[in-house]
């Protein structure tokens, strides 16, 4: 690891306050939509983000090394993973016959 | 099992993309787990989970399910067997049970990496057998 300087660490800085922003919405999104099908969107895209920026933001601040080849390919797997299983989630919900909230309709 | 599965694009191309990579890292992780983060139980977890990934997006029929769950339960004997036979080996060259460094080996140190990466996979395969038994037990269709 190179040691990094003022400006990649206010780079690194900055995209891991820029993941936590993501993460911690989208938790409070799982917190408050109204139902299954809204509560898995920030929990599929929101943490996604989150993570691509943290792991962007580790990668920054490690350098031009193997750890952050490694940091790339869990990104990689990740964006590739975390969507395709909400997908699943949603599809299964879907197929089993859960049906989207509407406003005033039954149920909070 | 069968009947349930919906044919679904997205799920099987990426777990087709993803599950010969999970299966690497598996091996992986078992073969580095004496020098880093990893060790057998954690890759024959992951093993397992990429057999049961499998069985779920694109199904198993009769057949493959009756062989999955044989050759489920000989992985774990397998894996049982392994660990237990290194380590009363060492007990039959005079050492305790698990001192590597009886193992018929010239080097000592050489004793003691090999014997440590035996009990490794060991215990990689019968985590990886137990896991996928269970899901067979739990999740499959035959029911003797």
């Amino acid at each position: 690891m190179t040691e990094p300087g003022l400006l990649r660490t206010a780079a690194a800085a900055l995209l891991l306050a820029l993941g936590c922003l993501a993460m911690i919405s989208a938790s409070v999104g799982i917190l408050r939509f109204p139902d299954f099908y809204s509560r898995i969107h920030p929990a599929g895209k929101s943490d996604t983000l989150g993570i691509a920026f943290v792991l962007a933001g580790l990668m920054v601040w490690e350098g031009f090394t193997l750890v952050s080849l490694k940091l790339l390919i869990i990104l990689v797997f990740m964006l590739i993973a975390s969507p395709t299983a909400t997908h699943a989630l949603a599809k299964a919900a879907f197929l089993d016959g859960l049906k989207p909230w509407k406003r005033g309709g039954d149920g909070a | 099992m069968k009947a349930r599965r919906a044919d679904n694009p997205v799920t099987e191309t990426v777990s087709a993309l993803l599950i010969p990579f999970m299966q690497i890292y598996a091996l992986y992780l078992i073969a580095h787990g004496d020098l880093g983060p990893g060790g057998g139980f954690q890759g024959g977890a992951v093993f397992a989970a990429s057999l049961v990934l499998r069985a779920i997006v694109f199904g198993l029929d009769a057949d493959e399910e009756r062989r999955y769950e044989r050759l489920a339960g000989a992985c774990a004997s397998a894996g049982v067997l392994l660990y237990g036979g290194i380590g009363l080996l060492c007990m039959l060259r005079g050492g305790a049970f698990l001192d590597y460094k009886a193992l018929p080996f010239a080097d000592p140190k050489t004793a003691y990496h090999l014997g440590v990466y035996g009990i490794e996979l060991g215990v990689g395969l019968a985590v990886a057998g137990a896991l996928l038994l269970l899901f067979m037990k739990t999740a499959g269709s035959r029911d003797d």
